[in-house]
């Protein structure tokens, strides 16, 4: 019989290997995919891996590219790894996402076509508010009620997915369109676009946001009190109480931060790399940001490198598609499997693996 | 508007989101969170099709969905009951996988015809007037949602198996110390969640479109895990949501059909929000509905 | 701060520099879809299209695609990586490219783009878009001969020119079979969704309705028709599986021929820049073949107005035709010019609902 015994602190050493031996895992069964599809496993691997970061073609573009797709997968997941780490379960940062563009884009177009440099950081401010509002409601059911927050986060998402219809087909609708759906380009609007703050890096504002929001959930979660309260309101809810800790201002700020911090993402996003309100704009990147803060452990460097993995095997994927013809659907699959092998690989850090007799659950 | 035809239209739109309702349920009152239901539901889709068309009977399709997302979702079962993996990070990771893998098997079946479903009227019943046509005119899988449905209700409520289930999802700790098998428990509450959602799936690709195209589950999964939060985890109120759920997009359409002006975004977003009134409803009264354990990995330390 | 020209040229300057890693031997065709190629429906259309593009050049020229593509910030960079991996044309087969499509091409004067259904265009940046509303003509006309509950219903994606166009003239010329025809119009805010679609067409059988046409793009609507012994027609592709009946015949988008004579420019080095619509003349838009219980007159009826449009005798918005409020748009004998038409936002007369905004 194998058994699971719980290590009394998590392997450093297996934090390490078990990201690399899932990434291996990954490689070795996605091969054995990509030959089953008829194409080439070794070149598929290496072109999704490697290509992006060197290929003398592509990877002056790609490699700053990582930064662009990976920056709001980051930011989000920093503000989701603070509430996980508590013990509070925000699954719609999605939805967040997309009231923080949808708050600080109507916040801008209401002042169209002005050129004051005080638009771009008004509508950052009302971005992180739109996000903020959208997840203090299940905060503030949580903290008053006991309402669920996973649930309600979840059922927000709908509604805001539909808000946004509402908005890039009617209230934020260019009136320049044509009649098609879809706001005005910020990228044509000199005065908000979210651009390169030097040219070819990838860097735009979100970017560099997602950056400072590692080494601030870093020293926050490592140095600062409310850090410390926010572990062990996760770890040992009883005795945070006995210590004072108001489970009530935890919730209240685990939910505003991440609230905040993917409602920045999506404005950054829609004045930036994405340029306009569209029925689906959303894309996905705030459930992507979950599997992001899982991938990296709750870790803000661990979510600073599982964003970058995972921006990763997306540009990859796509090349992979352009170069070798390999079906979208395959790196879809892709991308389970190695979220799989991680997640699976993680009991190594938690858990001793014993081999022993004797019949247990 | 014809309310016969109406209500006729709306279980044949609900079934699917009943189907895969049911289902997560059971594995939600087991304690599990399993956000992968449109990963499965998308699975037996497309394997019930290929089922169908290759065998060119539905209730092989049927069977075969049931059983291939079944066993598709023990990939889940097994992260987070043996690995401890997150239930939520793992579900959304099932949904991926399940999308890719579908698109991957049906590529062959795309274009192709399925074998048709007839309608099984019920002998007496169907011929009442305004109810027969209403609700006994529908194909076998109406009824059998229906009846899965009475039997969930009936194994939770009065079988020790469902008694167990209950009590490994609301306590797990103490279920555990019961000498109850939490682990095997769950294990199979999630096999029968992965059966439940491949029928749903299977009723959108051979019965309600029918067709097989990639994607064409289009987010139903999603909506079951809205409905058994609708719910608050009792099977009368999955079926209601269902046609809840269900009768909001039918009426909506119909009401566009008829003419009317209807404000699609506030209509289709309009259940959602019933449902965080109903969870603020419940947890007002100080009615935890949600099972205790949900979410929550089980370890057995001793 | 912003530093757009920087950027332009310092991507360009990349392009270049990676230009000769590539030996430019044969010309290299890019196609970029917002769909899985085999949707059933728009973008396997596309593909298809530039299958036959490719089958027809044979080695003459090398071909590269990218499926489910997500409009906005990922298209901007698959249109960039296709340029950069040396692409010479690019087609981008969805409305929500195109602003993506213009701001990559501001990168690579040197590369091509082809944007279908917009209408920006750029020194290297074509438009290319098909008059379906010619085609809507014919089926409508059918819509309305063959209903005999004189009811038949639309279901619309999204309230586009496009989508609006489609309905003002399949109603046109519904009535002209048929003076006494109704029609009803459901949005499903969504180009494809197979349950939906499957849903709104019960929605409208439910209503009376007898005849559907439909401007989303899979089969659903169809299947159900069959169950329900109405009438519908192939979108899109010809389908024509569902022939002769439900299928009455079917709008069919010829995108090959277009494809290859933009190639063919491309090698010739006659490669220009336009805004093209092309209707059934040109043959972007096919007439799938008229099956079912057509009586021979109306079909001989819409044969001819087939050819009469082809030939441009016959322009679908002829008047009279006055707004759905009554007001004059169009006097006797005057055709609708095109800015009207691509910007086409109002109902005609006779048509009951409202367009959702």
């Amino acid at each position: 019989m194998i058994r699971l015994e719980k290590r009394p602190q998590p392997s450093r050493l297996w934090t390490i290997v078990t990201p690399l031996l899932a990434v291996v895992l990954t490689m070795v069964v996605g091969g054995i995919m990509f030959a089953l599809l008829g194409k080439p496993p070794l070149e598929a691997i290496r072109t999704i891996f490697w290509d992006p970061l060197f290929h003398p073609q592509f990877a002056g573009y790609s490699r700053p590219q990582l930064l662009v797709k990976a920056g709001p997968l980051i930011l989000i997941a920093i503000g989701l790894s603070i509430g996980f780490k508590a013990g509070i379960w925000n699954i719609g940062a999605e939805g967040q996402y997309i009231m923080g563009a949808v708050t600080g884009a109507a916040v801008g177009l209401a002042f169209y076509p002005s050129d004051s440099v005080l638009l771009f950081p008004l509508m950052v401010v009302a971005g992180a508010l739109g996000g903020w509002a959208w997840a203090m409601i299940p905060a503030v059911l949580k903290t008053r009620l006991g309402t669920n927050e996973i649930l309600v986060s979840l059922m927000l998402v709908y509604v805001a997915e539909n808000i946004l219809a509402s908005a890039s087909s009617s209230w934020l609708r260019n009136p320049e369109g044509m009649g098609f759906p879809g706001s005005r380009n910020f990228k044509q609007w000199p005065a908000v676009f979210n651009d390169e703050l030097v040219a070819n890096t990838g860097m735009h504002w979100g970017v560099v946001a997602a950056f400072i929001a590692v080494i601030a959930a870093y020293v926050l979660m490592a140095r600062h009190i409310q850090g410390f309260n926010i572990r062990l309101t996760g770890e040992a809810p009883r005795a945070a109480r006995f210590s004072g800790v108001s489970p009530a201002r935890i919730v209240i700020l685990c939910l505003g931060i991440s609230g905040a911090l993917a409602g920045m993402a999506g404005l950054f996003e829609v004045t930036g790399p994405a340029g306009q309100i569209t029925i689906d704009f959303n894309s996905g990147y705030g459930f992507t940001a979950i599997i992001v803060a899982f991938l990296g452990r709750l870790h803000p460097v661990g979510i600073l490198l599982a964003g970058l993995l995972m921006a990763l095997t997306y540009i990859g994927g796509e090349l992979a598609q352009l170069m070798l013809g390999l079906p979208g659907a395959s790196i879809q699959l892709f991308q389970g499997m190695l979220l799989f092998f991680l997640l699976a690989t993680d009991v190594f850090t938690n858990y001793r693996i014993r081999f022993a007799k004797g019949e247990l659950a | 508007m014809d309310p016969v035809l109406l209500v006729a239209s709306i279980m044949v739109s609900a079934t699917p989101i009943l189907l895969a309702a049911i289902g997560e349920m059971v594995v939600e009152k087991a304690g599990v969170l399993n956000l992968g239901v449109e990963g499965m539901m998308i699975t037996g889709a497309v394997i019930g099709f290929a089922a169908a068309v290759s065998s060119g009977s539905p209730v092989i399709g049927f069977l075969a969905a049931a059983l291939g997302a079944a066993v598709l979702s023990l990939s889940f079962g097994f992260l987070t009951q043996y690995l401890l993996s997150n239930q939520v990070a793992t579900g959304l990771g099932l949904t991926l996988v399940g999308l890719g893998l579908s698109a991957l098997v049906g590529a062959s079946f795309e274009g192709v015809r399925a074998p048709g479903l007839g309608k099984l009227w019920i002998p007496g019943l169907a011929e009442i007037p305004m109810i027969g046509p209403m609700f006994f005119r529908h194909d076998f899988m109406v009824y059998v949602s229906l009846l899965l449905v009475a039997a969930v209700w009936a194994f939770l409520k009065y079988t020790r198996a469902g008694l167990i289930l209950r009590a490994v999802g609301e306590d797990h700790e103490s279920a555990h110390a019961l000498g109850y098998k939490v682990v095997r428990v769950r294990m199979a509450a999630i096999f029968f969640g992965g059966a439940c959602a491949g029928l749903g799936g299977a009723y959108v690709s051979l019965v309600r479109v029918p067709q097989w195209t990639e994607g064409m589950t289009a987010g139903a999964g999603w909506i079951a895990l809205a409905i058994v939060v609708f719910a608050s985890w009792r099977p009368l109120g999955v079926l209601i949501g269902a046609y809840l759920f269900g009768g909001v997009t039918v009426l909506q359409l119909n009401l566009q059909a008829a003419g009317a002006n209807v404000p699609v975004e506030l209509l289709s977003m309009s259940p959602y929000l019933i449902t965080i009134l109903v969870l603020v409803i419940i947890s007002a009264r100080g009615v935890h509905g949600a099972p205790g354990s949900l979410g929550r990995s089980f370890h057995a330390s001793a | 701060m912003k530093r757009r020209t920087l950027l332009a040229s310092a991507a360009l300057g990349l392009a270049l520099a990676g230009a000769p890693a590539f030996a430019q031997d044969v010309p290299k065709i890019g196609f970029v879809y917002v769909g899985p190629v085999n949707d059933g429906g728009w973008s396997q259309h596309h593909h298809e299209a530039a299958v036959k593009m490719k089958e027809h050049f044979g080695d003459a020229i090398e071909m590269i695609e990218q499926e489910s593509v997500p409009e906005g910030a990922d298209a901007e960079r698959v249109l960039t990586q296709m340029a950069l991996s040396g692409a010479d044309l690019i087609f981008t087969t969805s409305f929500g490219y195109m602003d993506p499509t213009i701001n990559v091409a501001a990168k690579f004067p040197d590369v091509k783009f082809e944007h279908a259904t917009g209408y920006k265009t750029a020194e290297n940046v074509s438009a290319y878009s098909a008059r379906f509303y010619e085609g809507r003509a014919i089926t409508g006309y059918l819509a309305g001969a063959m209903t005999k509950s004189n009811k038949i219903g639309y279901i619309g994606s999204f309230p586009i020119p496009e989508v609006i166009r489609g309905i003002n003239s399949s109603f046109l010329h519904a009535k002209k079979a048929n003076p006494d025809v109704e029609m009803s119009v459901v949005w499903l805010s969504t180009w494809f969704d197979p349950a939906k679609e499957a849903d709104a067409t019960q929605a409208l059988l439910d209503q009376g309705v007898d005849v559907v046409l439909a401007h989303t793009d899979s089969t659903a609507p169809l299947s159900v028709l069959e169950k329900a012994g109405a009438y519908g027609f192939g979108q899109a592709a010809d389908m024509y599986d569902y022939a002769p009946e439900p299928r009455l015949s079917s709008i069919i988008d010829e995108w090959a021929p277009y494809y290859i004579d933009r190639v063919q420019a491309v090698i010739d080095g006659t490669w220009e820049s336009h805004n093209s619509w092309q209707g059934i003349g040109d043959g972007m838009v096919g007439i799938g073949e008229i099956t079912g219980p057509v009586p021979e007159d109306v079909k001989a009826t819409a044969e001819q107005m087939k050819a009469d449009i082809a030939s441009g005798a016959y322009h679908p918005f002829t008047g009279p035709i006055n707004k759905q409020d009554g007001s004059a748009w169009l006097a006797e004998g005057e055709v609708a010019d095109d800015g009207v038409l691509a910007g086409m936002d109002f109902y005609v007369e006779g048509l009951t609902a409202e367009i959702p905004n």
